[in-house]
């Protein structure tokens, strides 16, 4: 073969990829051989806001040609930056969607309306109440759980005032958003704002449009995905270590393998519900297979991962491939990151494609629309329908490979392990961090880019990073393909970590990579900043900690929507991947990687090369390590009477 | 590797909850679910589940609550591969032992009352200690909150050999810490140990002697735990506050010694809640990382003779060790210590032979420091067993030198020679008594080292109030005799000096915020009237204090301006107390009970309370263990009252400021006191009849109830009804 151009890093994938291209299957990475991104789009460049364009303005070819402006007369600036915030509002908006799904949800569960939901962690409930401001004295749970639903769903048509998730940010965070402006009003308000500015011929500095990019970023962040994730918590449970598997090999040839894929956690946390079922067991035994098992794809799969340890059969590009072992007897979708060529790849298989949202319709699948007020039996309805078609299998190669992995740190699981019930806490995090074992904190996240060979810069970036004694908080498509690599194990801690992470990991017993669920749950990353802030000794704002976030794979506007919203947090984000999308324009480009520092203390940066990625972001811990000083090795203190009497 | 610790440790709490289990149900069995259980005269039931989860086990069926708390608790087994994370798992495994160990220690006591020995001392025919009482625990508190004794090291196990263990034992006295012993190491104990080679074991010498299992470890964590609740004023159930608590103020560690089983590994495990590292004689794995504890968790393989410093460090414990030339071993630890019977070389004082200790001031000139003088004969010229009078002379010289530190100077003689090993010191002035011992002499001891110790210790502790120091040691009668009249004279002068002291006229005031060590609310507001509710502490001894060290724990309080003269309250001490409380105390009435009474560090000598319906106070002193008249028991008074808390109606002060004019002034003074133990009244007898003559009323001291007469508040009130006390006609105390 001419290029044995490499599209998968794990051999499950290798062997499935293989076999499809013998069948002649073409899926992600045969069609990107064929398409090649637009080289103007890529970078920002084309503006298609109104009729009068599109207006393509590249940099011109030779120095000292001037730049052409689009029709209206919009510049480079403008019009990266206007493309730029469009993609946070498309990120911010379907992160706080499926929020608002999951508020409206837990309202009517709250409300005792919708049989099969109900709260199951009061504590959780209990502290979101007195975060949300709620008065709790006397209250029943219901009534307690019904105002923090109304909160909730208040959230997002607030139109004045600030999201009352703000006050739970460190408070010179707080301050910095104050005084800049950049404090969202309301979740929905700030994604219609965005539409309007970038609308032609309104908002026409970059600066001016940042801010409201940085809102609505927010809004994500400190907004609707923070919702989801609490909500999600208090409805279904949060999140406690588990063991489960994670690669094409957890589908099973003799069960019926159902397996979810999408976003939202509400219809599966009913199907993993009823598959335990006894009638629905009984139901698959009469059609010949041994059990039920599902499985998840992408963020669905973290959900129900985190939650229950169901087992992930893969990641985003894995999801055509799934489908090609012909061992798949339905695949439901919801929201988000489903690609439209499924429904192709399945119908050359027996497989059953399932679209269950209102919101998703899809050509040529199957719809079951998710009917809240009955969950449990729209459930059975898909289970049965994947059941049904067991008898329909043809050829089935599951490749046999998958991996352990050890998933489910929440940010109140992290809490506890490091203390146990009497005295959990950050501090040993914290002191581990200071004494320089563990030297910073690196949030990989984020997505797979068939532009790259999936999972290789997320494998390579996270090894760097262990290697350096950085722990790694990792969610998305990003965890699970660590996951397939053995990285989410604590042995995987002797095998790849630094000798000062190695000893903290055996000492609380973790991986040295923390798997702490779905894209949405990006927000337990910012909780946990904020834990170890207020935990002390280091800094005072999350831009002071030595940490540093990546989506070293990003592809999806999502991924832009977070970036953004950890850079306002105070976090250097560094992306990878497809090229970052304003580079068309150097001066708005700067203003992203450079001036956005001296605002909120973190910053964007790009670059396709995993190993310097790494380099990058060890840089700018080393750099905060150095700033709090503590980048040298301190002396034991030791204690007499007089010192214990200055304790407060 | 620390996950074979968790996963031992995990399998060591299974199997000591699941004993605990089985113990509770075969008690419930013999005994009654009713039956009740404590550990004796505490008013913090078994303290750590009280501590812990607030929760009180005063019958057996309590325990069964505990029981399935614990199980709870337990995690499951750490998987051989792919497990799941262990740390906070196996600290919850350690509260867990701890729990049900407690348990098994209670039910002992219900099994066999006399399981274990009461009071501070082992007998010949059971050596073990068992739970310390709050006796012992306020008395012991003291010096921890004082610093006196840094902090405590847990043993379990024995050393290979008896002279190992005296060794280690004797090291860890010399850097003043406790020595809370538990658990055996195939079969030997190391108090067994201390006991065969001729050491002196028991509270008093800081050997504590707890049990011979394992499950003693409780004990010693026990007494940790009711430290926070006492002195810290930290609230039952509290418990992330009680474990910080310890983990920043209480200085202990866990020493184990050879093979360490899967339960010592669990009591490990919960010794780590505390804060407190374990560090071990055998190649066990260790955990470096920091965090639960201040530095490392556990540390391994530690040869004994370095094992003492290497726990001190990894604990991050300062110990100032002063170093006295003489042959002994020197330091608080040894104060306890005994001299008896076979064992005294030399004795003098006591009613024996006249004896005397006199400190004066003197000319620059007329001194020359460290001389040191022994006039008539010394130990090698007496035989084993003999008497002989004695007179301690210091002469102290210096530019800071000021009569009224003479006293301060000769009242530390009694603790400064009895630190020295194998003697023993009791008692001051004319009434001084002094033993030396065999073991003591055999090393090399004479009289002239009681000099080498009080040029020492005067130098180090009080160098800068003095500058020169000499000492004379008479054993020739005539010149003893010589001294006793003179000193006699002087403490005639002092007494009347310091007698005729008072509030009004003295200025300023002085602060005692010793205890912040341990009571961070707490701050002492001493007055020439009033003395530190502990009793170590009067206003010339705050004084001198602050002349040695301008800025510690004892500052002047400069009084401003009197706002309110019958409670005791002025502008210079509100302003004090709100400061150095941290905002947490605003004011301070210095001679109420009722309205603001002074707070509570938790060393108090006595406590007063209100009996409402004798329309008067009751005070108990805290070496008394009676039910008293207001339902509790000093432990249970004390426990309301410590911490540092405004707690109106009770109030803590020492047995002398009983007898002060200043006594509850606000409310009447000393003629509401309705009640006090008789052993208390028997104690200041004297004072309190003088000072009752002077009001008047030189029968008062009769009308007050004591426990021999009434020990409800209703008994009181016909007893004093009978007796025409004065507190019924006087106006209400609400």
């Amino acid at each position: 073969m001419p290029e044995e151009k490499k599209h998968y890093s794990d051999k499950a994938s290798i062997e499935a990829y293989e076999n499809a291209k013998k069948d002649n299957i073409l899926t992600v990475y045969d069609r990107a051989e064929d398409l090649r991104p637009c080289p103007i789009g890529s970078v920002g460049d084309c503006c298609k806001h109104c009729g009068m364009g599109p207006c393509r303005i590249p940099a011109p070819k030779k120095e000292g040609e001037k730049r052409k402006a689009g029709l209206c007369g919009a510049t480079a600036e403008t019009i990266a930056a206007r493309n730029f915030l469009r993609m946070i509002a498309a990120g911010s908006a379907s992160h706080s969607d499926h929020g608002r799904s999951v508020a409206e949800i837990f309202l009517a569960a709250a409300k005792g309306e919708i049989p099969g939901y109900k709260i199951k962690d009061e504590q959780k409930l209990l502290a979101l109440a007195l975060d949300f401001g709620i008065n709790i004295d006397g209250k029943d749970m219901k009534t307690i759980a019904i105002e923090v639903g109304e909160k909730s769903i208040a959230q997002f048509g607030q139109q004045h005032g600030e999201l009352l998730y703000i006050k739970k940010a460190p408070e010179k965070r707080q301050e910095i958003w104050r005084k800049m402006g950049v404090v969202p009003r309301g979740i929905d308000r700030e994604v219609v704002e965005i539409m309007h500015r970038t609308h032609m011929g309104v908002d026409q500095d970059y600066k001016s449009l940042m801010k409201q990019g940085t809102r609505a970023a927010l809004a994500d962040g400190w907004g609707g995905s923070m919702l989801a994730t609490d909500l999600q918590d208090i409805m279904f449970g949060t999140p406690v270590p588990v063991y489960a598997e994670v690669n094409l090999g957890v589908l099973k040839k003799d069960q019926v393998n159902i397996v979810i894929h999408g976003h939202e956690p509400l219809l599966s946390e009913m199907i993993v519900v009823a598959s335990q079922d006894p009638e629905i067991k009984k139901y698959a035994v009469a059609k010949g297979a041994t059990g039920i098992n599902i499985a998840g794809i992408c963020c669905t799969a973290n959900e129900i991962l985190m939650r229950h340890g169901i087992p992930i059969a893969g990641n985003f590009l894995q999801q055509e491939l799934a489908i090609t072992t012909g061992a798949i007897d339905a695949m439901v979708v919801d929201v988000q990151c489903v690609m439209q060529a499924l429904q192709n790849v399945a119908s050359c298989f027996h497989t059953k494609l399932i679209t269950t949202s209102h919101q998703a319709g899809i050509t040529g699948a199957t719809a079951i629309p998710f009917n809240e007020h009955d969950a449990l039996n729209s459930a059975k309805a898909i289970l049965k329908t994947g059941i049904d078609n067991f008898p329909n299998r043809k050829n089935v190669a599951i490749p046999d490979i998958k991996s352990p992995m050890i998933a489910g740190f929440s940010h109140e699981t992290i809490n506890y392990l490091l203390g146990g019930s009497f005295r959990a806490s950050y501090r040993p995090l914290n002191d581990n961090i200071i004494n320089g074992r563990i030297r910073g904190i690196a949030g990989v996240v984020g997505c797979n880019n068939a532009r790259t060979t999936c999972d290789t810069n997320h494998l390579t970036l996270v090894k760097e990073l262990i290697k350096n004694d950085v722990i790694v908080l990792t969610t998305g498509c990003s965890a699970i393909g660590c996951g397939k690599e053995g990285l989410l194990t604590p042995e995987a801690a002797m095998e790849f970590a630094g000798p000062g992470l190695r000893e903290v990991c055996e000492t609380v017993g973790i991986p040295p990579v923390l798997h702490m669920g779905a894209c949405v749950d990006n927000s337990r990353i910012l909780i946990a900043a904020t834990a170890v802030v207020k935990e002390g000794g280091l800094g005072n704002d999350i831009s002071d900690l030595p940490a540093a976030g990546a989506a070293p794979e990003w592809m999806s506007e999502k991924a832009i929507a977070i970036g953004q919203y950890f850079v306002a947090s105070g976090v250097y984000t560094i992306f990878g991947g497809s090229a970052f999308p304003t580079t068309g324009s150097p001066e708005f480009t700067k203003y992203l990687f450079e001036d956005m520092e001296k605002i909120y203390g973190g910053k964007w940066d790009y670059t396709n090369d995993p190993v310097e990625m790494a380099r990058k972001m060890i840089e700018h811990i080393d750099k905060k390590r150095k700033e709090l000083g503590i980048d040298k090795a301190k002396g034991r203190v030791l204690f007499d009477m007089a010192d214990r009497r200055e304790l407060a | 590797m620390s996950k074979i610790i968790a996963s031992a440790a995990i399998n060591g709490a299974h199997k000591i909850v699941g004993y605990a289990e089985k113990k509770v149900k075969e008690a419930m069995d013999k005994f009654g679910a009713n039956q009740d259980v404590a550990f004796p005269n505490t008013g913090y039931y078994l303290p750590i589940i009280y501590g812990i989860l607030g929760y009180k086990v005063e019958k057996l069926k309590d325990m069964e609550h505990v029981i399935k708390v614990s199980k709870n608790l337990l995690p499951p087994p750490v998987k051989e591969k792919y497990h799941l994370p262990y740390l906070g798992p196996v600290l919850d495994a350690g509260m867990a032992t701890f729990f049900a160990e407690e348990l098994v220690e209670a039910i002992k006591y219900v099994e066999n009352p006399n399981i274990y020995v009461t009071g501070e001392d082992p007998k010949d025919d059971n050596i073990w200690l068992g739970a310390a009482d709050d006796i012992i625990m306020r008395k012991r508190g003291v010096e921890f909150v004082d610093g006196t004794a840094p902090g405590f090291a847990a043993t379990l196990g024995a050393p290979p050999d008896s002279k190992t263990a005296q060794k280690i034992a004797l090291e860890l006295q010399e850097k003043n810490l406790y020595v809370f012993m538990g658990a055996n190491t195939e079969g030997r104990t190391m108090s067994e140990q201390l006991i065969k080679e001729g050491v002196q074991i028991g509270w008093p010498t800081r050997l504590v002697s707890f049990g011979p299992e394992v499950s003693a470890a409780v004990f010693a964590i026990g007494f940790a735990t009711r430290a926070a609740m006492s002195f810290g004023g930290i609230e039952p159930g509290d418990f992330r506050k009680i474990l910080i608590y310890n983990k920043d103020r209480v200085f202990a560690f866990a020493i184990t010694f050879g093979y360490v089983s899967d339960e010592w590994y669990a009591n490990g495990a919960g010794c780590i809640n505390w804060g407190f590292p374990v560090i071990t004689d055998t190649p066990t794995p260790e955990i470096l990382p920091t965090g639960v504890c201040t530095y490392e968790h556990v540390v391994a393989n530690i040869p004994h003779d370095q094992i003492v410093a290497k726990s001190i460090e990894v604990r991050g414990l300062k110990v100032t060790v002063t170093k006295v030339p003489v042959p002994v071993s020197y330091g608080p630890a040894f104060e306890g210590e005994r001299v008896r019977g076979e064992d005294i070389y030399l004795e003098a004082g006591g009613g024996r032979t006249p004896a005397v200790e006199l400190v004066t001031s003197a000319d620059m000139d007329a001194v020359t420091d460290g001389k040191i003088e022994v006039v008539g004969p010394d130990i090698k010229d007496v035989k084993p067993g003999s008497q002989l009078p004695l007179a301690i002379y210091a002469e102290v010289a210096g530019r800071q030198m000021q009569p009224d530190f003479e006293p301060i100077l000769e009242r530390q003689i009694h603790h400064l020679v009895n630190y020295a090993q194998g003697t023993m010191h009791i008692g001051q002035r004319d009434i001084a008594w002094l033993r030396v011992s065999k073991q003591a002499v055999e090393k090399g001891f004479n009289l002239s080292h009681l000099g080498s110790i009080l040029h020492a210790k005067f130098h180090q502790d009080f160098g800068k109030i003095f500058d020169k120091v000499q000492i004379t040691v008479y054993t020739e009668e005539k010149k003893v005799r010589e001294i006793l009249q003179k000193a006699r004279s002087i403490y005639k002068q002092r007494d009347d000096r310091i007698a005729g002291m008072t509030d009004e006229d003295t200025d300023p005031f002085y602060s005692c915020t010793l205890c912040q060590s341990f009571a961070p609310n707490h701050v002492c507001v001493v007055t020439p009237e009033r003395t530190g509710l502990c009793g170590a502490y009067n206003w010339l001894d705050c004084k001198a204090s602050y002349e040695i060290n301008p800025t510690g724990p004892n500052q002047p309080i400069p009084k401003i301006a009197v706002i309110d003269a019958r409670y005791g309250v002025w502008k210079g001490t509100e302003e004090f107390v709100k400061k150095a409380s941290r905002g947490n105390v605003t004011t301070v009435d210095a001679y109420s009970i009722m309205r603001n009474p002074m707070t509570s560090c938790g060393c108090f000598e006595c406590i007063a309370a209100v009996l409402p319906s004798c329309n008067g106070i009751m005070t108990v002193d805290r070496d008394t263990a009676v039910m008293t008249p207001s339902g509790m028991k000093f432990t249970t008074l004390a426990g309301s009252v410590g911490g540092g808390n405004v707690t109106p109606g009770f109030v803590g002060h020492s047995k002398y400021f009983i007898t002060s004019k200043k006594f509850i002034a606000a409310e009447g003074g000393v003629k509401r006191l309705v009640w006090m133990p008789k052993a208390l009244k028997e104690e200041i007898k004297d004072r309190f009849n003088k000072r009752a003559a002077e009001m008047g009323m030189p029968d008062l001291l009769d009308k007050i109830a004591d426990e021999t007469v009434a020990t409800t508040e209703a008994e009181v009130l016909e007893y004093i009804t009978k007796k025409g006390h004065p507190a019924l006609s006087m106006e209400s105390i609400f």
